[in-house]
Parts: C-alpha cells; structure tokens; sequence
C-alpha cells in the first residue's frame, strides 16, 4: 500500500512554494523524495525548479539542493557523488532534477558525459517541452507543431528523443513517466533507488502556461499524452525494452485515443490544420511501429 | 634557522605542481587536456592509476564539466583540484563565477597562454588576468619551484575558515611548465601537518539547505560585501600562511610581493610572472652600470596588495610597469592597477606591454626601457612589438 494515499503524510515538498497554479513539478517532487528519501541531494539547474525551490529567505525542500548552472548538473552531481563516496556515504542518491532545456540542449554534453561515464546518479528531466522560466521559447524537446514565442508558426523540427539517445550510452536504466499515472513513476523511481550506475527517468510535464490550457486540465492533459500515445510508458532496463502501464495496452492501434484529444485542450496546437495533425498522428502510429520492433518476442 | 638538507628533485613546471598536487591529498580531481597544461593532467592520471595518489579523477567531457563536477564535489566535503589554460579557463568561466560567487574552496592551476583568435599556444596573461573579477584568490608562480610552493599554500589559503575562497596557481605556460629546474620538496609528512583535513561540507542531512538559491537584491549585495571582506582577510591569511611556509621549508617566500633591490632603488619595474627572473637579471646588470634599479614582483594578483605596493613605490622617480595582458580600449592590466594604487603620490607610471602571445623578451628589453625613462624618452605606454 502506498503511503500516498494517507492522507495524513507529511509531504516531502511543502506546500507554499512558487509554481505556477497547476503546476506538476511540485507533486512530482513530492512524489520523488517521498521513494527516495531523506538522504536525497537535488542538483536543479536554471529552469522553472530554480524559482519553485524559494530565495535565500528558505525553501520548500526537505531535502539538500544544490543550484547548479544552467548546463552543468550532470558534471556538479558527479562531483557530488564522488566526493561522498569517498567519505563513505555510500547510500544517499544525488539526483538531478533538470528542464528540458538543461537536459536536451545546453546541459547535454555534460549529461552524456556522466551518462557515458556511467555515475552513480539519478536524473530526472522534467519535460514541459519549452523554456518555460525564460517565457516559452522553444527547446530541442519542443514537439512538431507546437507554438511558442520563438516558434509563432508552430516549431517545423522534431522533437529530440532523448530517452532512446541515452539508452544508446548503454546506462543500466532509462524509463519515461507520467504524473497521471503516480504508481507507474513511483514504481520507475523505486527501481531506480536500488540500481547503482546512470539512471535516467524522463518525465511529461504538462504546463498551464506554456501550452495554453486551463490549470484544471494538467492531469488530464498528462493522462492524454499517454492515452492517444504521444507519451509511451517504458522502461528499457540493461537494454530490455518493456511497456509499462496502460501503455502495454496500447501496441494495438485501435486501443489508442486519436491525438486530436490530446492537441485540441492545448492553445499551443491551435494555428495546426487538419493535414497537419494527419501528420502529426501518421508519425505517433510510426513510432508505435518501432516500438513493437524493440520488444523481445 | 636550522636548514635542514632538502630532498631536491628535477622537474617540469607541470610535474612539480602534480607532485604538490599529490602531496595535498585532494579526494576528488577534474582536469580537461589543454597545452601547455596537459602533461600535469597525465602525471596525476598515473599518481591515480598506481594509486600513489588516492582519489576519484573524473574524466570529464569538457572543462565547464570539470569545474562544475569539483564544484559539487568541494561542497560536499571534498579537497579537489583541477587545471586548465587559455581556452579551457574561458570555457570554466561560468563555473569560475559560480565558485567565487558560492566561496567553495577549490584550487586551480592555470598554466597561462594567449586566447585565439588567433590560435597561439604560446604564454601571455590574458587567460588568467580575464578573471580577476570571479572572487578568487590568485596568486602568479615566477619559477618551477614558487609553482611547487604555492599550490601547496593554495590549499591552506583556500580552505582557511577565515578566507573560504578557490585559489588560482597561475605559472607561465611552456616558460615554467615545460622548463625542467631543480627544486626542494618538502616531505610528505610536512605537508599532512601543514595542510590538516578539510573542514567544509554544505551537504547536511539533518539541516538541509539550498546552496545557491536565488537572492534578493537585499541579499544579493550582502553575499558580495562578504566576499569583498573575505578578500581582505586573505592579505594576512596568505603572509601568514607563507610565513608558517617558510618556517617549514626553510626557503624565503615574500608574502604578497617580492622586492628585489627596490628599498633604495629611484626607478623599478613592476612585474607579475616569469618574467620576473629577467627583470632581475637586468637590475644586476643596471646596478653595475650605477643605475639604481629596482624590481618589485607581484606574487598575488588578488587579493591586490595595495598596501605593500604603496609602501614600496610611493617615493619612486619612476615605475615601469611590464604587462603581458591588456585590456583593450583602457590600457595594461597590472599598470591600470598600480596607477590607481598610487594615486595622489607623484610618481611616474610607464606601461610597457610586451610578450604577448609568446613574443620573447630579455633583459636587455628591460634595461633599455629603463634606460630610455631615464633619457626621457619612454613614452607613457609602449608596446614592445
Ligand atoms: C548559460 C545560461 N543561459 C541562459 C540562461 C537563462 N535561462 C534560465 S532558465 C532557462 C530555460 C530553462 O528551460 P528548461 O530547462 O526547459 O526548464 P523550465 O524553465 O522549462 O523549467 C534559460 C534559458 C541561464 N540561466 N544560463
Ligand atoms: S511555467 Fe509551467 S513548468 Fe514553469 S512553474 Fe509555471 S506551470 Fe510550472
């Protein structure tokens, strides 16, 4: 039994921080800490987390954070861990906590670095597919399609595939989750808790402001992703591919909700025609076509 | 004072600052190959690799990695140690900030050489003088053996409770880190005593803390007058430190500056580096020639000793400053710093800019700028070219 659902549980993350209202990332990082602990260490870099995480006047964290540069957690979790390891503390996971920003474009080197390295450290990539703390400009993790304020027509690049790029750093563990889906990412952060080694958990974010919807809508909107097929639940553990979740469920195209569901609560897909989101639902059936390539019969 | 018989070895600049580097014990180690500081990087790879050394070297892919990974290392409890060059200090800068901005302990040798464009691998002190504003402690190394020294003392400096500032080890690229000399090293039970384990740990688990969160204006300036007292404490921690240093060593180590027969000198070249042993060869010679020479070396950049510079050059019928880096639309680093040192005395300020990039300088480039001052023809800035 989780310990999710009593209601009398202390959150890890308070309350009262600076998110956006409908933000995920506080719940997200409650849910975090609360598998992985007090001896958690969070290296945030420059993002929304950076706001979220208080000024010098506290925080709302229960565990140490270290602010890091915007591409440098990876390399500043490396240390970290380094240098407890060599103190003997041996047990406390040193974990990022990093934007799609951070992750996909200026931190990348130094995340395939500690990838390829393979570092004791957790990383989390929380994926609001934007710059949201600088005021939504597109990043390499911006979908095809979406608008933002540095792609007023719509962002005519694909959406870097970041999980399957450190997969291929041969890590012992990649996966991706969902804040809809709570057991599913509580489970992904408990396995990740017991591997030593690179782990890497790749999380859909929803963001009210960034994409132009209702706050009220953020579990719904993460529920959808996952449920039209945008956002494949996966895990890939010592190079095994497995679906996880509702995801399982769908390798069956007929199982899968149109992706209209999912774009049209979102102002960001507004200004698509209806070619386009053709487009844009040929290639999610494509890559569910990869997908059963990668399960082992 | 009992002189006690030295072990002297022959060492390479790069060598000498692995050999103090392994004498300190740091836990944990980042370094990016770069000339002409690479070798130093493959001396501790191998004190590593055998174990002579024991410690955690992170092999990283770029140097903002290197600096970023020490980083998180140093403010969890670790002494670390990284080195870099030209390109490769640029490339930490960011970090180089950060960890001036955040007060971690750190020490970093820079083994100085010009910035492209256009490419050069030869010596000057742009890299190292670009960074004079990131909070740090640095000090300038003129021979193999000051190297040796002072990255040893740069521990002690650094994680000194009253400092708690990173450290910067300048030494001339290729001029002291490929040049071989015979230096003294202290044993390695001297230096456990002289540099006690580490104390700094912003990692705690029963009162966890955000280490650089973000500040408000109120808070912002108040972590920066810190900083601005921690570097006037440094003054006396670093004379004492190299006191304590000279006790140990038996070997002089003059503090913030070194005065070279400047105490009744009339005309003194000021310089920072390598260099400095020309300097010196030329004021011998000009002593011999009846003129009254003089040269004052600056061995500590920041914090700058205003004080000591003063002392010595206040009365001065003339100062040449020699300045191997330049700040382009304002004038010679180090001779806009001694100008503004001695404002209001009637002294005389030259600017000599020269060995940029590699280009070589002798002592007779010294005496003939001193020569020319005293004919009165030196002109307020020159450019050896
Ligand atoms: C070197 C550097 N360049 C630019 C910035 C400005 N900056 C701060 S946060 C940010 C975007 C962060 O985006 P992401 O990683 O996706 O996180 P999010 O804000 O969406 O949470 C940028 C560009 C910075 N802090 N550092
Ligand atoms: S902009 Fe988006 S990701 Fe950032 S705090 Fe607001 S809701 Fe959260």
């Amino acid at each position: 039994m989780s310990s999710l659902v009593t209601p009398k549980r202390i959150p890890k993350f308070y309350r009262g921080n600076a998110a956006c209202p409908g933000c995920p990332i506080p719940k997200e990082l409650d849910v975090l800490l609360e598998v992985l602990g007090n001896k958690t260490v969070l290296v945030v870099p420059a993002s929304c987390t950076t706001i979220i995480m208080g000024d010098t006047s506290g925080m709302p964290s229960t565990v140490p954070v270290i602010h890091s540069a915007f591409g440098a957690p990876a390399a500043i979790a490396s240390g970290i861990v380094r240098a407890l390891r060599t103190r003997g503390d041996k047990d406390v996971i040193v974990t990022v906590w990093a934007g799609d920003g951070s992750t996909g474009d200026i931190g990348f080197a130094s995340l395939s670095g500690a990838a390829e390295r393979n570092e004791d450290i957790l990383y989390v990539c929380y994926d609001n597919e934007a710059y949201m703390n600088t005021g939504i400009q597109r990043s390499s993790l911006t979908p095809k399609g979406a608008w933002t304020t540095t792609t007023p027509e719509g962002k005519r690049e694909f959406k870097k595939p970041l999980p399957f790029i450190i997969a291929e750093h041969k890590v012992p563990y990649v996966a991706t989750a969902s804040i809809a889906y709570i057991y599913d990412y509580e489970a992904k952060v408990r396995k990740a808790k017991q591997i030593r080694g690179f782990k890497y958990l790749h999380l859909l974010s929803p963001c009210p402001p960034g994409w132009r919807f209702d706050s009220k809508f953020t579990i719904d909107i993460a529920k959808l992703a996952v449920e039209t097929g945008v956002w494949p639940l996966f895990e890939i553990e010592n190079g095994e591919f497995r679906l996880t979740s509702v995801s399982k469920t769908l390798l069956d195209k007929k199982n899968r909700k149109p992706v209209t569901e999912y774009l049209k609560l979102q102002g960001r897909f507004k200004q698509l025609t209806e070619e386009e989101i053709k487009g844009i639902q040929e290639e999610i059936d494509e890559m569910w076509e990869e997908i059963k390539k990668l399960i082992k019969k | 004072m009992q002189v006690l018989k030295r072990k002297t070895l022959a060492l390479v600049g790069n060598h000498a600052v692995a050999y103090a580097v392994k004498q300190s014990k740091p836990q944990v180690l980042a370094v990016f190959p770069i000339t002409p500081q690479t070798t130093m990087l493959e001396k501790i790879s191998e004190y590593i690799a055998s174990e002579e050394l024991k410690a955690e070297l992170i092999k990283v892919e770029s140097e903002h990695s290197a600096l970023a990974s020490i980083y998180g290392a140093a403010l969890a409890g670790a002494r670390v140690f990284t080195a870099t060059s030209s390109q490769g200090l640029l490339y930490m800068t960011e970090m180089i900030y950060w960890a001036g901005g955040q007060r971690i302990p750190i020490v970093a040798a820079v083994a100085t050489r010009a910035i492209a464009e256009p490419w050069s691998i030869w010596d000057d002190h742009q890299d190292f003088l670009s960074k004079r504003d990131a909070i740090w402690v640095q000090m300038m190394a003129e021979n193999v053996q000051e190297a040796y020294d002072m990255t040893i003392q740069a521990f002690r400096i650094s994680e000194d409770e009253r400092v708690i500032l990173p450290v910067m080890m300048g030494f001339d690229g290729f001029i002291l880190t490929h040049t071989m000399e015979r230096i003294e090293v202290l044993e390695d039970g001297e230096v456990d005593n002289f540099l006690p384990p580490r104390q700094f740990n912003l990692i705690d688990f029963s009162d966890p803390i955000g280490v650089g969160p973000i500040a408000t204006p109120e808070d912002y300036i108040k972590y920066r007058y810190e900083a601005m007292k921690a570097m006037v404490r440094a003054k006396g921690v670093i004379e004492e430190v190299m006191n304590e240093y000279e006790r140990i060593s038996g070997r002089k180590q003059n503090g913030l500056v070194e005065c070279y027969k400047c105490e009744d000198a009339k005309y003194v070249f000021v310089t920072m580096g390598a260099w400095s042993g020309d300097g010196k060869v030329a004021v011998d010679r000009l002593r011999n020639a009846g003129i009254e020479a003089g040269l004052l070396k600056i061995r500590v950049f920041r914090p700058f000793p205003k004080e000591k510079i003063e002392e010595y050059l206040r009365s001065m019928k003339g100062v040449i400053v020699l300045d191997r880096a330049y700040s382009y639309g304002s004038g010679g680093i180090l001779a806009n710093e001694i100008k503004a040192t001695l404002y209001g005395y009637r002294v005389p300020v030259y600017s000599v800019i020269a060995g940029i990039g590699g280009k070589d300088v002798r002592p007779r480039h010294f005496q003939k700028v001193i020569e020319d001052l005293i004919n009165d023809n030196l002109e307020e800035e020159r450019w050896l070219l």
